[in-house]
């Protein structure tokens, strides 16, 4: 037996429609793939470029800690250059424009990791 | 530390929660103890007759000798040393008590020195500046006040702020005996329409962070520039006048151990059983 | 059993459509303190906490004070609360979720609440008062809805909820010492260093929080047609007479230690509650209004005549809890903060906002209660 069968059929429905709005609201929308803008004349990173693109994220948690847990700051060297184990003043040297660079990859992605709520961008601001 | 360990070390602490490994808990807990009651003369007693014997002098710990005499001399040392501070810092500005953020400032003596009364003393005592900052306790109670270790005491012997991992629960700053701790009320990087930063009318150091609404923050003992081999801010802006001298007080060869050793110097607030690792020349 | 809470009339529908207005309004400025930070309280450098956490910890003593019920009935077999202790334990629920909310609107950063969790740190009394009040609230949840379930099928209550009501009884005790802890450890605030804190908060808990039990079963008595029973209903009388005895004892005591030795860092916190120091005085009428009704209230609770009065009875326990709260739950805390440890005095002076986000939690407190004793109260009605 079934009650209300046009109430519960009209739920599903809605239930339906609302779990998959993302998909058919982006329907066609697909963006092009980010294009970061790399740093002129410069190959090497800390880590190649496969690790720093998955996993960048855990370095820079890293290096928090150990630069401000442990006090371990040595430098990174890379191409023969010393940098400092610090995302505004390590990695923002080679990679000096957050908008081209950071923010590419990351509106794409839809994260907004809060980095510059804090640490200071190379350019932008005065 | 690598990830791995560091992540086996969180999971062992959430399992402590758990009840898995109390054992281990336990034991922090009582091994927290143990330090703290051997800071407060009560726990050296049982050892030693004298319950005001030496502290067990273990590994680094930074302090400064202040000198105000010297600031009592030098109109305006005091306020470059702060300024100096706050530009390097990138400490805001919001022209209200309320909301004000500081590291290091200058007080009266008696304000400084709670307990101390400058009753019947002499008038050059009331007019003196004292600077007053974080004292990078021995046995910090902010530290183990902290309910995430967003506070913490490194091997230099800072007491340090991670602002990443701060809560904003304020309880460092309720245990803090000497008011040492500023709390972000407000966005510091907050801009007017303009983009104009409101809070920084002076602009800021690009070399350093500033906070996010909602932390915790501090004197940091420029743990940065020792690391990189200079003075703190505000021992700089002293200039060769002696004002401040810093070092490691568990030195017996530093500098600042032979101040300690030839001058008579006083600490704030010692009767908190705190331990506090900066030294006053009045 | 859940269902019974969308069964009512139009005062109950009315009631909890009040509520629900509130908890939106008050949500609103919540919404607005979270993208604007806690600036838009009235804390400050100096006093850098307010109402959140003094009514936290006020409201940790309500739900400690459940035991006053759970204890006579559950070790001592006295049946005649067999009726009322559900709601004894129905309200430490209803106040500990408030407690958890208040923590929650008082963190600076709450979406990283769970680092408590990530990095947890056995030296702070933060971190354990997060086990005990969480533990409170799961044995409550537990003990209430399992006996109660019991009832609802005419069962007997299985044997290992036993256990449980057993673990719940030191357990209430507990949160309010442990709470008392976060306070009276702290070296630099010499009004809250005093180890006569936690009895204290206890004694005044299981007063404020059998006074307000007392109160919602008269409420319901005349709206729900929900009898107590006469003997419960003055066992409760002198509970809540011995616990405010004990409080007023205590508090006396302290007292006696600050003004007796003189000594500045005890004596300069009451001085500011009670009396005004330097001109700063914005505690002193709430402070003494609140020592006037406890005392006269814990007075007329030692009178037959006054606690048999039905008239007088409600008024009572209203004064004892007015008078606990505003002890507790105002003075208390924001005391402790002066003078502040350069020795000044700062006032503080809650936003609007920030009463909004109170009263919002006070509803939503209120709302868990209503539909809470709304379930027991149509369980109750089933069995007649």
């Amino acid at each position: 037996m079934m009650y209300d069968s046009g109430k519960i059929i009209t739920g599903l429905v809605i239930f339906v429609i609302m779990i998959t709005f993302p998909i058919w609201y982006n329907v066609g929308g697909a963006e092009q793939l980010p294009k970061v803008e790399k740093p002129v004349g410069k190959k090497e990173c800390v880590q190649d470029t496969q690790f720093m693109r998955t996993s960048h994220m855990a370095l820079l948690n890293n290096w928090r800690d150990e630069v401000v847990r442990s006090g371990e700051r040595q430098y990174q060297v890379v191409e023969g250059v010393k940098y400092e184990k610090s995302l505004q003043n390590g990695c923002m040297n080679c990679h000096t424009s957050k908008a081209k660079f950071c923010d590419e990859c990351h509106t794409y992605a839809a994260v907004k990791p809060y980095c510059w709520d804090c640490h200071v961008q190379p350019k932008e601001i005065n | 530390m690598d990830v791995k360990r560091r992540k086996f070390l969180k999971i062992a602490g959430i399992s402590a929660i758990a009840g898995i490994g109390a054992p281990t808990a336990f034991s922090t807990l009582l091994k927290g103890e143990v330090n703290a009651s051997s800071g407060g003369g009560h726990g050296e007693a049982t050892e030693k007759s004298d319950a005001h014997a030496e502290e067990k002098v273990v590994g680094k710990q930074y302090g400064l000798v202040i000198n105000t005499k010297k600031f009592g001399q030098i109109a305006g040392l005091a306020e470059k040393c702060t300024a100096a501070c706050h530009a390097e810092h990138n400490v805001p500005d919001y022209g209200n008590p309320k909301d004000e953020i500081k590291w290091i400032w200058t007080e009266s003596y008696n304000h400084a020195f709670q307990g101390k009364s400058d009753h019947k003393k002499n008038d050059a005592l009331k007019n003196l500046p004292i600077l007053v900052t974080c004292n990078h306790c021995a046995n910090p109670p902010c530290v183990k006040a902290c309910p995430t270790k967003a506070t913490f005491k490194n091997k230099d012997g800072i007491v340090m702020m991670d602002y990443h991992r701060c809560i904003g629960c304020r309880f460092c700053m309720a245990a803090c005996p000497y008011g040492a701790r500023s709390f972000n009320w407000k966005n510091p990087r907050e801009t007017y329409a303009n983009g104009e930063m409101k809070f920084y009318p002076n602009g800021i150091n690009k070399e350093f962070p500033t906070r996010m609404r909602g932390v915790v923050e501090k004197c940091n003992l420029c743990a940065k520039r020792i690391a990189d081999g200079k003075l703190p801010s505000c021992v700089e802006a002293c200039g060769d006048t002696k004002g401040i001298i810093f070092g490691d007080i568990n030195d017996p060869n530093s500098e600042i151990s032979q101040v300690l050793k030839n001058t008579f110097t006083i600490q704030r607030n010692p009767t908190t059983g705190t331990r506090p690792s900066v030294f006053y020349i009045i | 059993m859940l269902e019974k809470a969308l069964q009512g009339k139009h005062a109950y529908w009315g009631w909890i459509l009040f509520l629900l207005g509130v908890i939106s309004i008050g949500g609103i400025f919540y919404v607005f303190q979270y993208f604007n930070g806690l600036g838009v309280t009235g804390m400050s450098r100096d006093v850098s906490w307010g109402l959140y956490i003094s009514q936290f910890t006020f409201l940790v003593g309500v739900a400690a004070g459940g035991v006053m019920l759970v204890l006579p009935y559950y070790v001592h077999d006295f049946k005649e609360f067999g009726k009322i202790t559900i709601l004894g334990e129905f309200m430490a629920i209803a106040a500990i979720c408030m407690c958890l909310m208040f923590i929650i609107a008082d963190l600076g950063q709450p979406l990283r609440a769970l680092n408590v969790l990530l990095h947890p740190t056995p030296s702070s009394m933060l971190f354990w008062d997060m086990i005990v009040l969480n533990g409170y609230l799961f044995l409550n949840v537990l003990v209430g809805w399992v006996v109660l379930h019991s009832h609802y099928k005419d069962a007997p209550a299985p044997k290992w909820i036993k256990i449980f009501i057993w673990i719940s009884i030191p357990w209430a005790i507990s949160i309010h010492t442990v709470t008392a802890m976060l306070y009276c450890g702290l070296p630099g605030r010499h009004f809250w260093l005093t180890a006569i804190l936690a009895p204290r908060f206890l004694a005044s808990a299981f007063a404020a929080g059998p006074a307000l039990l007392l109160l919602v079963a008269l409420i319901m008595k005349k709206v729900a047609n929900f009898d107590a029973g006469e003997k419960a209903i003055q066992k409760l009388t002198t509970i809540i007479a011995y616990a405010a005895i004990l409080n007023f004892f205590f508090v006396g005591l302290e007292f006696f230690v600050a003004y007796y030795s003189e000594l500045p860092g005890h004596t300069h916190t009451f001085d500011y509650l009670f009396f005004g120091s330097h001109g700063y005085d914005n505690l002193v009428g709430p402070m003494r209004f609140s020592a006037f009704i406890g005392i006269v209230a814990t007075i007329m609770f030692l009178i037959p005549k006054c606690k048999q009065n039905t008239t007088l009875l409600p008024i009572m326990c209203i004064m004892i809890f007015l008078s606990l709260l505003i002890d507790k739950g105002l003075g208390f805390v924001l005391g402790g903060f002066v003078p502040n440890p350069l020795g000044a005095i700062v006032e503080y002076y809650p936003t609007i906002p920030e009463l909004g986000i109170v009263a919002a939690i006070w509803a939503a407190g209120a709302l868990i209660l209503t539909i809470l004793y709304k379930i027991v109260l149509s369980v109750e009605a089933n069995k007649a």
